[in-house]
């Protein structure tokens, strides 16, 4: 089985985080970064379905994501965690509009004869959850979002997927796209021999083919801070000035 | 003629009509009264025997400002068929003078309005909390970065695609404009067969946990770890059930222990929720459970610690044991809503 695996590097999300000058970035100083949560979580995935094939050295997990030199690092550690190669996809400005994204990461998928091709549910930073739909629907192959629940067997998938609610089953062929939401399987820690052995598997650089932008970033800001909390009472006697404040103050009583 | 129509696809699930639907319908509703134009929702259902509820559904579209509601009906859709409905929906859009279409992001919102764009080749602002269409660009307000960050965009296109953030624009009956007498019925059928379609959704169930629904619930009462046990759980739902319009929600650490399922999981990594009131019970505050719930109207808190950093972001907090706390206060609350 051939898996390609889509990962987008992104800021740690818990730090408070400030505007860049310019007005339309994050300030990057002092962030770390790692693999877009859903995105780990579908490399996971990969990596136990080919650990489930018959014989999982004739399968093959290869991480692709596009963006400057620094990918690389989110790349290798995909590798340091199982993945067998990786490709950049050299871009250096931001990029915010899914579409042209998508057509750099179709463009390279296209001939890479993939039976699976995986994404994150969503990317952690810009909340699309559009990418991989584009992509799929650039490629003509079916896609299946945003599950929490993978069976490959004889050619076909089964997914599941929450909704508001209830959840759906889902039936697919392969060559098919899939998105990958929590429920499926926690990234595992690279282990050392893992870090060691990712230093030598191949990491290929291109230049990315993206589409033309029709989105333009006009400004990024804080949403406005919340009033600071406040504890109202202790123990079960605080109830009736609760009751009193959600009533009168909040009007939600 | 320049493009003024606003297309909105009017969510429903089981034949039933859901409020995204009707989100939907009023955000399309504001965008066609700046065009001049017309709304035309799109409701996707299986022919019913004529039944009550399929009436139901066409006349709360009209109410709420659709000026033609496309019917969308085949055998083919007893569960939400992605492929065929994407195809009809781009169909159906390229074929002229709509402006703009209107998703709400839900789970099936998220899925199709992508599926959509792509066929269209329009651009398409997702999960959007704010919007305004203009003559040939949609600025749009998108919060990013787990809701720490919002991004202003400007789509700069004819035509494009607005996927809303669920609440975003609340179902509302236009004031004037006589839609509820008009209206009218367009029957369209399938731009392919939606029995040839290869993702196949086999099956829709109810999930084990909530009753009432997570984005749609104007309150929610949610459960950490403080409440030791699943069997606990049960004094939430009571609270909830006081309350009548609430849905119970979890933490990562309830959803991993198994005591709810990960379907009610609020946070970074589960559902973005924001209800006029969220109850949190038992729940540290941990800043993957934040991203979920920051922007809830109003927070209440329960926990014992009381360092816990989610009293940080509640605007009222009690310190003290949920599980004394909370049969109290769903009493209380009962009594008070017999009072309203
Ligand atoms: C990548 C990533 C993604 C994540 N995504 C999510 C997510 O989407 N959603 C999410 O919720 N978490 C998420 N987490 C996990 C998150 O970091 C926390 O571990 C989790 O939210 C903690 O859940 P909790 O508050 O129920 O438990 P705890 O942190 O254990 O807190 C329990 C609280 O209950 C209080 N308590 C105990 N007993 C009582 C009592 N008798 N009465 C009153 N109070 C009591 C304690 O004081 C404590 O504050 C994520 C973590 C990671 C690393
Ligand atoms: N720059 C990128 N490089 C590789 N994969 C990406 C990139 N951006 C987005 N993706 C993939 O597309 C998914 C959805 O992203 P988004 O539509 O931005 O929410 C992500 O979870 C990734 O799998």
């Amino acid at each position: 089985m051939k898996i390609a695996v889509l990962i987008k590097r992104v800021p740690d999300m818990d730090v408070r985080f400030k505007i860049a000058p310019s007005g339309t970035a994050v300030d990057e100083s002092g962030l770390k970064f790692d693999i877009s949560d859903f995105d780990g979580y579908a490399v996971e995935a990969a990596l136990q379905l080919k650990e489930k094939q018959a014989d999982p050295a004739a399968s093959e997990v290869v991480v692709i994501s596009l963006g400057p030199d620094v990918v690389q690092e989110t790349l290798r550690k995909a590798m340091s965690m199982g993945a067998d190669r990786a490709v950049q996809l050299k871009h250096d400005a931001p990029l915010h509009d899914s579409y042209a994204i998508a057509t750099a990461l179709a463009a390279e998928l296209k001939g890479g004869a993939y039976d699976l091709v995986m994404f994150g549910r969503m990317s952690i930073d810009t909340a699309n959850q559009s990418t991989g739909t584009i992509v799929a629907e650039l490629l003509g192959l079916p896609i299946v979002t945003a599950i929490s629940q993978l069976t490959v067997n004889g050619g076909q998938v089964t997914a599941r997927r929450e909704l508001e609610g209830a959840y759906e089953l889902i039936a697919c062929p392969l060559p098919a796209v899939v998105s990958i939401d929590e429920g499926i399987a926690r990234p595992r820690y690279p282990s050392l021999k893992g870090i060691m052995a990712a230093k030598k598997k191949p990491l290929e650089t291109k230049p990315a083919q993206v589409g033309e932008e029709r989105y333009k970033l006009d400004k990024m800001e804080l949403p406005p801070e919340r009033a600071a909390g406040r504890i109202i009472g202790e123990g079960k006697d605080a109830v009736p000035e609760l009751v009193r404040l959600l009533k009168e103050e909040a009007k939600v009583l | 003629m320049a493009n003024t129509n606003v297309f909105a696809f009017a969510e429903s699930r089981g034949g039933e009509l859901r409020r995204a639907g009707l989100e939907a319908v009023t955000a399309a509703r504001q965008v066609a009264d700046s065009t001049g134009g017309q709304v035309h929702a799109m409701l996707v259902r299986r022919p019913e025997a004529g039944g009550a509820a399929a009436g139901n559904s066409v006349a709360a579209l009209k109410a709420h400002g659709a000026d033609v509601v496309l019917l969308l009906e085949h055998e083919g859709f007893t569960n939400y068929n992605p492929e065929a409905i994407a195809a009809t929906v781009a169909a159906r859009l390229t074929s002229g003078a709509y402006r703009a279409a209107i998703f709400v992001a839900s789970a099936q919102g998220r899925d199709l309005a992508p599926r959509v764009a792509a066929k269209c080749q329009w651009p398409i602002a997702s999960d959007v909390t704010e919007f305004a269409v203009g003559a040939d660009s949609v600025k749009v307000k998108h919060p990013g970065y787990t809701g720490k960050v919002i991004q202003s965009f400007t789509l700069s296109a004819a035509t494009a695609i607005v996927s809303l953030r669920p609440g975003a624009v609340l179902p509302k009956k236009p004031d004037a404009g006589g839609a509820e007498a008009g209206g009218v019925v367009e029957a369209i059928s399938p731009a392919i067969d939606p029995a040839s379609v290869r993702v196949v959704v086999t099956s829709t169930a109810q999930s084990e946990g909530a009753k009432l629904d997570l984005g749609e619930a104007p309150v929610i009462i949610s459960g950490g770890r403080g409440l030791k046990e699943a069997a606990n759980f049960k004094l939430v739902e009571d609270l909830a059930a006081a309350f009548g319009n609430a849905a119970v929600g979890a933490t990562r650490a309830v959803t991993d222990e198994g005591w709810r399922p990960h379907s009610d999981q609020i946070g970074q990594t589960g559902r973005l929720v924001s209800p006029q009131l969220y109850i949190a019970c038992g729940i540290s505050g941990a800043i993957q459970h934040l991203a979920g719930m920051r922007t809830s109207k109003t927070i209440v808190a329960i926990n014992r610690d009381k360092e816990a950093p989610i009293f940080k972001v509640a605007d009222y907090g009690i310190v003290g044991d949920v599980l004394e706390i909370l049969p109290v206060l769903t009493a209380a609350v009962k009594e008070a809503k017999k009072g309203a």
